[in-house]
């Protein structure tokens, strides 16, 4: 078995300068829940559709199925908008979910089982700028560490989260640095399950 | 919620994930993330890996009219979510999913031990597990691998106590006789990938009666 704490110790690299706005998709997710901007779910259409195709192509769909999805995908990220936590996620790592879901639901037509919902189903609490912003720098530096790894280690860790490894061939390639990221949501999970114990 | 001493592997977290993990295993996985904050991090972890990942893969071309499909949709009243099935006693949303949101029904199996098998085939079996206070399951080793997660109760075996919320991921080379402890009765949700091999000569015997 696996150690899973030993990732915790070890150095990030720093490759990105700590003051650094929010990441451009988180932003116009935000303006997408917040406001329910047209605009900005447009530019999100734009960013993600294609990249979003690629994944579910590398799943082995057909391109008409892989579009179906991307359009229920896009349609669930202006529907459940009101459900993001930006103290718990990007934009990328949440839109990722939903497409595992929608695309798991499709090919084995039925539900994927999914953990209990922590989501508080009436007032969303309000962000709390230094987690928000907390986050998105650990998202930085694990999208950087991603970038230093020679191209044939990117070339497996691509293949496991596209979902093109089975899971006895997934052991060896998460040497990643998820430690601190994983910190940071550990802690709005607990402010999360705090905030649902009130509205009890 | 209780401290919580038995986690899910990293590698297993990931495949839930990417979406490669079995039917059975990923109700395991999911009902154990119900309960443990520590595991639910780690998958949300994961998670921020594979949108990295997609963040910085090929793009495909999307149809002309995808985008303006899109945008019409947003318009229309969105059609109604499927209910989901939630939690119900000791059972996560999960399990209450695969029971079909039915109570679970048990079948004896001898020495006052009960299942309930959800699911059987190809991919692996789903079953959960009523045994008494201080009884044992018999000697069994596994043709795979075998996750069991403890929902009421606590049980133990050559390589610990488990307790609920615990989950227990043992390997081919394990061979375990899991003791329920004094108290309650333990119930717990089982997910292997292969039948159980039973050690003696009659649990051997027994298997196909039991199906287990």
């Amino acid at each position: 078995m696996r150690n899973r704490e030993s990732h915790v110790t070890e150095p990030l690299p720093h490759a990105e300068p700590l003051a650094r706005p929010l990441s451009q998709q988180t932003v116009l997710l935000l303006d997408v829940r917040d406001n329910r901007s047209r605009a900005a779910f447009g530019q999100l259409f734009d960013y993600y559709a294609p990249r979003l195709k690629g994944m579910l192509l590398r799943a082995g769909m057909r391109s008409g199925q892989a579009e179906d999805v991307v359009q229920e995908v896009m349609l669930s990220i202006w529907r459940k908008a009101d459900q993001f936590d930006p103290a718990r996620a990007q934009a990328s790592a949440w839109i990722y979910r939903i497409a595992k879901n929608r695309q798991i639901d499709m090919i084995r037509r039925e539900n994927r089982p999914l953990p209990d919902e922590l989501v508080a189903a009436e007032e969303p609490s309000v962000d709390d700028a230094g987690d928000v912003l907390a986050l998105d720098q650990e998202g930085s530096r694990l999208r950087a560490a991603l970038a230093l790894l020679a191209p044939e280690q990117r070339a497996v860790i691509e293949q496991a989260y596209m979902g093109e490894l089975s899971h006895s061939e997934i052991t060896a390639q998460t040497g990643l640095p998820l430690g601190t990221i994983k910190s940071r949501i550990r802690l709005a999970l607990e402010r999360l399950r705090h905030d649902l114990k009130d509205l009890r | 919620m209780t401290e919580i001493q038995h986690h899910l592997t990293e590698d297993l977290i990931a495949a839930y994930a990417a979406g490669t993990l079995g039917h059975a295993f990923s109700v395991v996985v999911a009902a154990h993330l119900s309960l443990c904050d520590e595991c639910r991090s780690q998958l949300e972890a994961h998670e921020h890996l594979g949108g990295a990942v997609l963040e910085d893969l090929t793009q495909e071309t999307v149809s002309v009219g995808l985008k303006s499909a899109v945008l019409a949709g947003i318009d229309l009243p969105a059609p109604p979510e499927p209910t989901r099935i939630t939690r119900s006693g000791i059972y996560p949303s999960a399990i209450m999913t695969a029971l079909k949101g039915r109570p679970p029904k048990w079948k004896p199996v001898g020495g006052g031990i009960r299942q309930c098998i959800i699911e059987q085939g190809a991919e692996g079996s789903l079953r959960l597990l009523y045994i008494p206070p201080g009884r044992a399951v018999p000697d069994h080793g596994h043709g795979g691998l075998e996750l069991t997660l403890v929902l009421q109760g606590s049980f133990h075996d050559a390589s610990g106590a488990f307790k609920a919320g615990d989950v227990e991921v043992a390997t081919e080379d394990v061979q375990h006789v899991p003791i329920a402890g004094e108290g309650i009765a333990c119930i717990c949700l089982a997910a292997s990938d292969a039948p159980l091999r039973f050690r003696g000569w009659l649990p051997r015997l027994l298997q196909p009666m039991f199906r287990i």
